[in-house]
């Protein structure tokens, strides 16, 4: 079983957790002038990249709270765990 | 024989959330203080206080001391969450000798003495049902489980306890 480090929590077991989508997508501040187009790219289209990607996870069972971490999608480790509203870590090979 | 699981006496059940200003007011209510370190209880007397997330608490108390009308007098200066959940859950004993493995086998945490010490407290899962465990000795596990799980929590309990583990 994946342990996934909360950071409030400290490791836990995958069971524990459930997964938000991806990080650091901002909803726009005034959706009412926006065009179809760029309202379809912030609602639809995502990064899904191969190797690391920045998601939003939640310790439903323990905390309850999200934060967010950088996966490798090819080898389902994660990487880095931080909290909302922090910057993504700039690690080697985070590119994509 | 102890019997592996009991049900709690009946107590009051309180969700505490705020910002520090109302905490502190919560605190004076309470008499200690709320714990801050990530999963752990506090307890003074048979009024206790579980950390669940970082500016959330569970407060057991007695079933007729008035904790709440207390808390919310304290805090009314102050926006803060306090709800009663009273209802909503019930307490099971776990004590005995098996505690740890029967518990193990429901729960991915582990529940070894060094890892989970008396005192430490969390929400996490038991088989398919979301429990709070909380550690009141070395032996000795209260559990928060919410009423409509408490019968399958207690024959997932019967049912480990009789497969060897």
């Amino acid at each position: 079983m994946l342990l996934i480090t909360c950071p409030h929590c400290g490791p836990r077991p995958e069971l524990e957790f459930t997964h938000g989508g991806e990080a650091h997508i901002a909803r726009p501040e005034n959706p009412a002038a926006m065009n179809a187009e760029d309202w379809t790219e912030y609602l639809y289209m995502r990064a899904n990249p191969k190797g690391l990607h920045a998601e939003r996870w939640r310790h439903l069972h323990g905390c309850a709270r999200f934060f967010n971490a950088l996966r490798d999608t090819t080898t389902d480790q994660f990487v880095a765990t931080y909290a909302t509203g922090q910057p993504r870590p700039d690690l080697k090979g985070a590119g994509q | 024989m102890v019997e592996l699981v009991t049900h709690a006496s009946p107590m009051a059940r309180h969700v505490l959330r705020g910002r520090p200003a109302a905490l502190e007011a919560a605190e004076g209510a309470l008499g200690f203080a709320l714990p801050v370190q990530a999963c752990r209880a506090a307890s003074k007397g048979d009024v206790h206080a579980l950390w669940l997330g970082p500016d959330e608490w569970l407060i057991l108390s007695g079933i007729s001391d008035g904790l709440g009308e207390r808390l919310e007098g304290a805090m009314a200066a102050h926006p803060h969450a306090l709800v009663e959940v009273s209802d909503r859950q019930i307490g099971l004993i776990i004590s005995g000798a098996e505690a740890e493995a029967v518990l193990s086998v429901g729960c991915p945490l582990d529940l070894g003495l060094d890892a989970f010490p008396i005192g430490m407290c969390t929400r996490t899962v038991l088989a398919k049902a979301e429990i709070g465990l909380w550690r009141t000795g070395p032996n000795t596990f209260h559990l928060e489980v919410w009423r409509s799980f408490a019968a399958y929590v207690r024959q997932f309990l019967a049912a480990a306890a009789v497969v060897p583990v």
